[in-house]
């Protein structure tokens, strides 16, 4: 087995047992979406017009929710130190764990996404497109966050300077996200350029991340 | 790497600042193959932080450290074990994946898993979750790594720690073998660890190497 999916494969392994954070992220998802008929009312043209938004934030905000710990748990039980003096450069094994996270955090999210567009009021095609956005675009949170996760992880409460850092970070996701999502189900603008921007915001991501998380931490670490 | 090929670690007047203070400097020694070499001080000296600075995890303020008899394409932290303070272990999962996680990530080879836990004395525990795993224990479980993998250079923090006098023994006698067969051990001790004669490196309460 390669480092990479050595990696990988611990990071999901971690996720999924007792103390990880896989299902809390498609559990606060869940209370989030619920809750936002609640807050809004009975509204059922409003809730179908706004909920691609919805749930495009409550995925942002699931994403945050397991990324404070991703760097900070190897941080202090000395697992970080091996996997910076590890053969495979630090950038490829940050990689790896935001392809963990993603696998165990957005993943999940994307495909519940269409049974909680039945709350708000989204019809089953529109879900298809919201569904499309969210896998193209969840990635992005993702690695985004890891820049985050990599600038708090000596803090002890790193879970709010996460937010505060990464968040902004995601406007620009969040805006093609939710327009793309708009444009496929009541246009009149064409579905294709936020869509194809979300894609290359994605792909950006991929590669900025984990080189901008390697250089925190390895900056941080001293 | 345990053929009978001469390494040497050569340290040239390392200097070391953390958080603005000088931990130490103009620090030179060297270290080649079959030798140990105990790192003595008191606390604050800068053992841990020489370690560090040798595994590469901090950062070199002047000096240089250089492996020769190596593989010349990897870092010395790429060919050194380095057991901290921390065991690097995860609570949630079992000895034997725990272990197994670190021979493929450091890229050793599978078969050796089995070899490494018995060397240990944990293959009857092989399946329980690491978190029930007492402080000797998972030390032990962390020495495991050293042994399943084949590294030249074992850079050893306070290897003793929480060991039972029975479980000390048998990190010496590992360490033993590990110099026969070539290897160097750069360790950061207050007591003696069970090396007959090792080399000394004294680290002053200045942090000026004496």
């Amino acid at each position: 087995m390669t480092p990479f999916t050595a990696l990988v494969l611990r990071d999901m392994r971690l996720a999924v047992r007792v103390g990880g954070g896989a299902l809390m992220g498609a559990l606060f998802f869940l209370i989030v979406v619920t809750m936002m008929p609640f807050a809004v009312g009975p509204d059922l043209k409003l809730l179908a017009r706004i909920g691609p938004a919805i749930l495009w934030l409550g995925a942002l905000l699931a994403t945050l929710l397991a990324l404070d710990r991703l760097f900070a748990t190897d941080h202090e039980d000395g697992s970080l130190d091996l996997l910076m003096m590890g053969r495979m450069p630090l950038e490829l094994a940050i990689a790896g764990k935001g392809v963990a996270h993603w696998l165990t955090t957005g993943l999940p999210l994307v495909m519940i996404s269409p049974v909680l567009g039945l709350m708000l009021n989204v019809e089953l095609k529109a879900m298809g497109v919201v569904a499309l956005t969210l896998i193209v675009g969840t990635p992005a949170l993702t690695f985004i966050g890891l820049i985050g996760a990599a600038l708090s992880v000596a803090l002890r409460r790193g879970g709010l300077l996460l937010a505060v850092l990464v968040l902004p970070l995601t406007i620009p996701v969040l805006i093609f996200g939710v327009s793309a999502a708009n444009a496929g189900i009541v246009g009149p603008e064409p579905f294709g350029p936020p869509f194809t921007i979300l894609c290359a915001l994605s792909l950006m991501s991929l590669v900025v991340g984990p080189f901008a998380a390697a250089a925190a931490l390895r900056f941080g670490l001293e | 790497m345990r053929a009978a090929r001469l390494m040497q670690l050569a340290a040239d007047t390392l200097t070391c600042i953390r958080g603005g203070r000088t931990v130490f400097a103009g620090l030179t020694f060297s270290v080649s193959s079959g030798e140990a070499l105990t790192v003595i001080g008191r606390n604050g000296a800068g053992k841990s932080s020489l370690l560090r600075v040798i595994a590469g995890l901090v950062h070199l303020a002047a000096g240089s450290l250089s492996l020769t008899g190596g593989e010349s394409e990897a870092s010395v932290a790429e060919q050194a074990h380095y057991l901290g303070h921390q065991d690097a272990l995860k609570g949630s999962l079992s000895v034997r994946e725990n272990l197994a996680f670190w021979i493929d990530f450091l890229g050793g080879a599978r078969g050796s898993l089995e070899d490494a836990l018995a060397a240990v004395d944990l293959a009857p525990l092989a399946g329980l979750p690491a978190g029930y795993l007492s402080a000797g224990q998972r030390r032990r479980l962390s020495i495991a790594r050293l042994v399943a993998v084949q590294r030249p250079l074992w850079l050893l923090d306070e290897p003793t720690s929480a060991l039972d006098v029975q479980s000390q023994d048998r990190l010496a006698g590992l360490m033993r073998a590990h110099l026969k067969g070539g290897g160097m051990i750069i360790a950061a001790t207050h007591g003696p660890i069970g090396l007959d004669a090792p080399r000394e490196l004294q680290l002053g309460p200045t942090g000026v190497a004496q």
